[in-house]
C-alpha cells in the first residue's frame, strides 16, 4: 500500500530524513517511532504530498507523490500534529468543509459527516464552535477529519498527543477499529502506544532508519536469548525457594535463574536461556514433575522502551557503526 | 471551479463569522458618510453662492459629487484592503490549517483564487455600503448613472489588484500584523509613485508614476472605461496571484 525507497530530504544545512525505505501492506497498523526531531513528521509530510522529497520516492496505492500527487491525496487522511481545525467553524460545518474539499457532496456528505461523528464521539458538540472545544475533542474532530472521505491510507502524527489517560484509550480503540479497512502510519514517541496499537514498528533516529519489524520480532530479537518469568507454588507444605532454584538451573538450556521475589507460598524467578534455546517447555514439565503448582509462566517481555533506548541509543555514541543488535534489519548504512 | 467556490465560501463566512468584517463595514460606512455628508454640504453651499452672485452657472453633480467622492473611496480602500488580506494565509499558516489545504486534493492556484475571490466580494460589500448614499442623490437630483458604474467598475479592478499584493505578502509570514503592515506599506508606496510626476519629466520619473495605481484610476473616476487602464489592473491582479502560487509552492520546498 505504501511504499518507501530511498527517501530523503535535505533541508537547508541539515538531513532530515537519509535514505529511508520500508513498505506498508494493506490493512496494517504501523507505529513510526523516534525520539523528538527523528524525521517522523517530515517522513508522513511527504507521504501526504506537503512536502517534496529531495531524493528517492515513495507511492501511496500505486501513485507516486511526485509525479501523480492529486492521486495520492485522494487517497490520505492525515491528521498532523496540532490537528487543522478553523476555530470560527462549528464542528459538523468544519467536517462538511473538509468533505467538500475531499471531493463529496450531497446526501452521502451529510450522511457521512454523522457517521465519523458517532464514530470519534464527537456527535455531542456538532454545533459548537470548534475554538471551544477541549484538546480532546479537537484531536477527536481532527481524527474524524481524517476518515471523513474513507481514505484508503491513514496517516496519523501522533494522535493521542496532548490527551489525558481516558481519552488516550478511546483514541487507541478508535484507531485499532479502523485498521481492517484503512491502512495506518501513526507516529509517536510513546512507546506503550505502539505496543497496544500496533502490529509493525518502523524505528528511525537522525533520519535514519534503525529497525522495522513486528513488536514481538523485535523483542526476541533485541534481546537474543529468552527470557522467562515463573511463579511456583508448594501443593501442601511451604516450598524451600533454594530448592526450586536449584531444579531449575538443571533444566537444559538454562543459563541463569533469579529468584526475584517470595510471597507466602509462592516464589517468583526469572530465568533467562541460552543463546537461541527454546527452555519453556521443558522449564513447565520440571516443575510439575516435582510436584509444585505452576502458577505462571510467561516471557518476560523486553518492553518496547529498552529496545528503543538500546537500538537509538548506541546509535548516538557510535557514529557511522551499524546498529548494536546485530539481528535486528539495519538499514541506512549507505549515505 | 467547484473548488474554488468552496475555499471562496469558506473564507467569506469566516469573515463574517468573525466580527472582522462587521467592524470593517462600520467603520467604512462611518467614514465614507463622512466624506459624503462634507461632499454634499460643499456642492450646497456653491451652489447657493454662485445663485447669490446672481451668475448661476451649471453644476454637474457627476463632477462635483460623485467623481471626489469616488477617488475618496479609493483612497480609504487603501486602508482597509491590508485589514482584509492579511490573514488570507498567515492565519492558515499559523493554525497549521495551511497543511489539511496542501493535503487536499485541491490545486494550490484554486486555494489562491478562491481566497482572493473571497477578499474581493467582501471589498465589494463595502461598495455596495457607498451605493446606499449614491442613492440619495439618484432621488433628489438627476446624475448619469454610467460615469459612477464605470467608477465602481475601476475601483474593483484597483481593489482587486491590492488585495492580490496582499494575499501574496500574507503567505511571506505567519503573523497578521506583520501581513497587514507590510501591505499596507506597499499599497501606500503604490499610491504616491504617482507624486514624482509632480514635478520631475524624466523617463524614470514617467516610468514610476505609471507604475502608481491612483494615476489609472483618474480614467475610471472621469467614467471613461481605458483599456491601457484596466489592463494595468488586470497585470496588477496577475502578477499579484503569480507571486502568491510561487511563494506557496516555495513554501513547500523550504519549509
Amino acid at each position: 500500500m505504501i511504499t518507501v525507497k530511498g527517501l530523503t530530504k535535505k533541508y537547508a544545512r541539515t538531513v532530515a530524513v537519509d535514505h529511508i525505505s520500508f513498505e506498508v501492506e494493506k490493512g496494517q497498523i504501523v507505529g513510526f517511532l523516534g525520539p523528538n526531531g527523528a524525521g517522523k513528521t517530515t517522513t508522513m509530510r511527504i507521504l501526504t504530498c506537503f512536502l517534496p522529497p529531495s531524493d528517492g520516492g515513495a507511492s501511496v496505492a500505486g501513485f507516486d507523490v511526485l509525479e501523480q500527487p492529486m492521486e495520492v491525496k485522494k487517497r490520505i487522511g492525515y491528521l498532523p500534529e496540532a490537528p487543522p481545525v478553523y476555530p470560527e467553524m462549528e464542528v459538523h460545518e468544519y467536517l462538511t468543509f473538509v468533505g467538500k474539499l475531499k471531493g463529496m457532496s450531497g446526501k452521502t456528505l451529510a450522511a457521512r459527516v454523522g457517521e465519523v461523528s458517532e464514530r470519534c464521539a464527537v456527535a455531542d458538540v456538532s454545533r459548537k464552535l470548534i475554538g471551544k472545544l477541549s484538546k480532546g475533542y479537537r484531536q477527536r474532530v481532527g481524527l474524524a477529519q481524517a476518515i471523513i472521505h474513507n481514505p484508503d491510507v491513514l496517516i496519523l502524527d501522533e494522535p493521542t498527543a496532548g490527551l489525558d489517560p481516558k481519552q488516550i484509550n478511546e483514541t487507541r480503540d478508535l484507531i485499532r477499529s479502523l485498521a481492517g479497512d484503512h491502512t495506518i502510519i501513526l507516529s509517536t514517541h510513546i512507546l506503550p502506544e505502539v505496543e497496544q496499537t500496533c502490529e509493525r514498528v518502523i524505528i528511525i533516529n537522525k533520519g535514519k532508519l534503525v529497525a522495522t519489524d513486528t513488536v514481538q520480532n523485535l523483542q526476541a530479537r533485541a534481546r537474543g536469548v529468552e527470557s522467562i518469568v515463573l511463579e511456583v507454588e508448594g501443593r501442601e507444605s511451604a516450598l524451600d525457594p533454594n530448592t526450586v532454584q536449584h531444579r531449575l538451573e538443571t533444566v537444559s538450556g538454562v543459563s541463569r535463574v533469579v529468584l526475584k521475589d517470595k510471597v507466602q507460598q509462592r516464589s517468583i524467578f526469572e530465568v533467562e536461556s541460552l543463546k537461541d534455546r527454546v527452555i519453556r517447555g521443558d522449564l513447565a514439565r520440571a516443575v510439575v514433575e516435582s510436584g509444585w503448582n505452576l502458577n505462571e509462566l510467561r516471557p518476560a517481555a523486553m518492553s518496547l522502551e529498552e529496545i528503543f533506548l538500546q537500538l537509538t541509543g548506541a546509535e548516538s555514541t557510535e557514529p557511522e557503526a551499524a546498529p548494536p543488535a546485530e539481528e535486528v534489519v539495519a538499514q541506512g548504512e549507505s549515505r | 471551479m467547484r473548488n474554488i467556490w468552496i475555499i471562496c465560501r469558506k473564507e467569506l463566512q469566516s469573515y463574517f463569522v468573525s466580527p472582522v468584517a462587521y467592524l470593517l463595514l462600520t467603520m467604512f460606512a462611518l467614514i465614507f458618510g463622512y466624506f459624503y455628508w462634507n461632499s454634499v454640504g460643499y456642492f450646497n453651499y456653491v451652489g447657493l453662492e454662485s445663485q447669490m452672485r446672481g451668475q448661476a452657472f451649471p453644476m454637474s453633480v457627476n463632477e462635483y459629487v460623485i467623481r471626489p467622492l469616488l477617488s475618496n473611496i479609493s483612497v480609504i480602500g487603501l486602508f482597509f484592503i491590508p485589514m482584509i488580506t492579511m490573514r488570507l494565509f498567515a492565519e492558515e499558516k499559523r493554525q497549521g490549517t495551511i497543511e489539511l489545504l496542501a493535503t487536499s486534493p485541491i490545486r494550490d492556484l484554486e486555494i489562491i483564487i478562491g481566497k482572493w475571490l473571497a477578499a474581493l466580494m467582501l471589498y465589494a460589500v463595502l461598495l455596495a455600503f457607498t451605493a446606499v448614499n449614491f442613492a440619495f442623490l439618484f432621488r433628489y437630483s438627476n446624475p448619469d448613472w454610467k460615469p459612477l458604474a464605470i467608477g465602481y467598475l475601476g475601483l474593483l479592478l484597483q481593489a482587486g489588484g491590492l488585495l492580490a499584493v496582499g494575499t501574496f505578502i500574507s503567505t511571506l509570514t505567519r503573523n497578521q500584523i506583520i501581513a497587514g503592515a507590510a501591505t499596507f506599506g506597499v499599497c501606500l508606496m503604490l499610491w504616491v509613485l504617482e507624486w514624482v510626476a509632480g514635478y520631475e519629466t524624466a523617463t524614470w520619473a514617467k516610468v514610476l508614476a505609471y507604475m502608481s495605481v491612483i494615476t489609472h484610476f483618474e480614467s475610471f473616476g472621469k467614467g471613461v472605461l481605458d483599456t491601457k487602464d484596466a489592463v494595468y489592473y488586470l497585470s496588477v491582479i496577475f502578477l499579484g496571484l503569480f507571486l502568491t502560487s510561487r511563494s506557496l509552492e516555495s513554501l513547500r520546498w523550504r519549509s
